[in-house]
């Protein structure tokens, strides 16, 4: 199965994207990490205004077989969060990397995205799988 | 190493996601839980259940050691019947919950026990066996689950016999393409349908067969994943979850297996007088009022918050699209309707207990 591992994103080793613009990073699940679940039937979001820490879980996503933490790619303030996926976390299993986004961090240091993996790296990490 | 079951290839064939369960190399999934699921509810569902494993006895004392390692009234059953019964142990729990198969009044029976269990099983039964031949037959058999709705006309076409005629907990040695089978009008999925145990070396060959002839009744092989949501959803109990070796089966709701007016059984008297203090613990069903979805090992709270439960078995239910979860909870909090806090990782969510099984299928 062909992922879609757009080159522009971040991607963390828990299987989240990131996408950086300017200090705001938008941040979702990979489509790799959708499939591993299986289908997605619940979201459970942090609320604005929350602090999330880098590698720290900033939620919940359950598939109707387990529950799975998600992890902020980086450290900062939630500003943003994408209320639609909770009444409808079938978003999730359609279009994870685009509609399917979670929260918008208004990041608290640039340095630590060099602890996420840029796109080659990523694909490699899944093909490995 | 996980032990492979014959149809392995055949899973690997049609690109199911192969997991390690109870030492076994067993297809999880296929092309997705959902549409499994749906597709037993609806149509029909292969499941390879070769993991589990099957004992026999046979001998003039097979009844007689039967009836002493086992809860249900083994001396009812007539050839070709079977039941649903209990290992109680020594301490007041179970070794296990397994299916009693009389292939031959008072000399041959078929029993089939969890994949888990199966080693401990044979060994508790050697040891307390009362003069029966017991003998591990699980290297001899696969087993092929077909269940749902279309599973007996298919069943009639591919064994050219009347499945659909069976009555309920039925056996019948028959034959397919000369190999030896035996089919088994039970199930672990609510719906109709039967186990067969077919000799390995025919194992293939039957699962091709379904296969085949399933295509006009939309048939689809069926993982682990939704073979435990489609019993989660009938309130049957998995060992492990539901039941283990301290379970009060009385508690666990299975009195109606357990027969200690009618004979003697294997710590018959620490059953009776553990129900006759008061169960304090009941197993329950519950539904959420509040978002969210219970898990195994989650605890439930009163709402003054004194600890009062824990779920054992807990998912969203595909069939009715919401949350479901089996509980013990304490017996005042039992009753239908009866509301309660589920801890879901910190957050106190409350459900209520509700009418089982949950959905009504069509067994």
């Amino acid at each position: 199965m062909a992922f879609h591992v757009p080159e522009e994103y971040y991607y963390s080793k828990d299987h989240e994207w990131a996408q950086v613009d300017e200090n705001i990073v938008t941040v979702g699940i990979t489509e790799f990490a959708q499939e591993q679940l299986g289908e997605i039937v619940y979201v459970e979001l942090p609320e604005e205004g929350q602090k999330v820490t880098q590698n720290q879980s900033f939620g919940v996503v359950e598939s109707v077989k387990a529950a799975s933490d998600l992890y902020a790619p980086v450290s900062g303030t939630v500003i943003e969060v994408n209320t639609s996926l909770t009444d409808d976390p079938s978003v999730l299993n359609d279009d994870t990397m685009n509609q399917g986004w979670m929260i918008r961090i208004e990041m608290d240091s640039e340095k630590e995205l060099a602890n996420l993996m840029r796109a080659p790296d990523y694909k490699k990490l899944i093909a490995e799988k | 190493m996980a032990q492979k079951t014959v149809l392995c290839a055949e899973h690997e064939k049609s690109g199911a996601k192969m997991v390690e369960f109870a030492g076994w190399y067993m297809p999880i999934q296929y092309i997705g839980l959902r549409e499994e699921h749906d597709n037993v509810r609806k149509n029909v569902g292969l499941f390879d259940v070769s993991h589990m494993g099957e004992i026999r006895f046979k001998g003039p004392r097979a009844l007689e050691s039967l009836e002493w390692l086992t809860t249900n009234e083994v001396a009812k059953l007539n050839e070709g019947e079977a039941h649903y019964s209990l290992l109680p142990n020594d301490q007041g729990g179970l070794v296990d919950d397994i299916f009693v198969y009389c292939l031959k009044k008072n000399q041959d029976y078929l029993v089939c026990v969890n994949a888990s269990n199966k080693d401990k099983d044979f060994k508790w039964m050697r040891e307390h066996n009362k003069g029966a031949e017991i003998t591990d037959e699980s290297n001899i058999w696969s087993q092929i689950a077909i269940q749902g709705p279309k599973a007996l006309a298919l069943c009639d076409e591919v064994f050219e016999m009347k499945c659909s005629s069976f009555a309920r907990n039925r056996i019948q040695p028959a034959q397919f393409q000369g190999h030896q089978i035996m089919i088994a009008t039970t199930g672990y999925t609510g719906e109709k349908g039967c186990e067969v145990f077919v000799e390995n070396k025919g194992a293939v060959a039957l699962w091709q067969a379904l296969m085949e002839r399933g295509q006009k009744y939309s048939v689809m092989p069926i993982g682990l994943g939704a073979r435990d949501t489609l019993r989660t959803e009938m309130k049957y109990s998995l060992y492990g979850n539901e039941i283990d070796d301290v379970t009060n089966p009385y508690a666990a709701g299975l009195g109606w297996v357990i027969k200690p007016q009618q004979k003697d059984f294997i710590n018959r008297s620490g059953i009776l007088s553990a129900k006759e203090k008061g169960i304090k613990q009941s197993l329950v069903g519950f539904k959420m009022l509040d978002r969210g979805i219970p898990r195994s090992h989650y605890l439930l709270f009163s709402f003054d918050n004194k600890e009062i439960g824990k779920v054992t078995s807990g998912t969203h239910s595909p069939t009715l699209d919401e949350p479901i979860g089996i509980a013990y909870i304490s017996s005042e909090f039992a009753k239908e309707g009866s509301e309660f806090f589920v801890d879901i990782r910190g957050r106190k969510a409350k459900a209520k207990v509700c009418k089982t099984p949950f959905v009504s299928a069509g067994s």
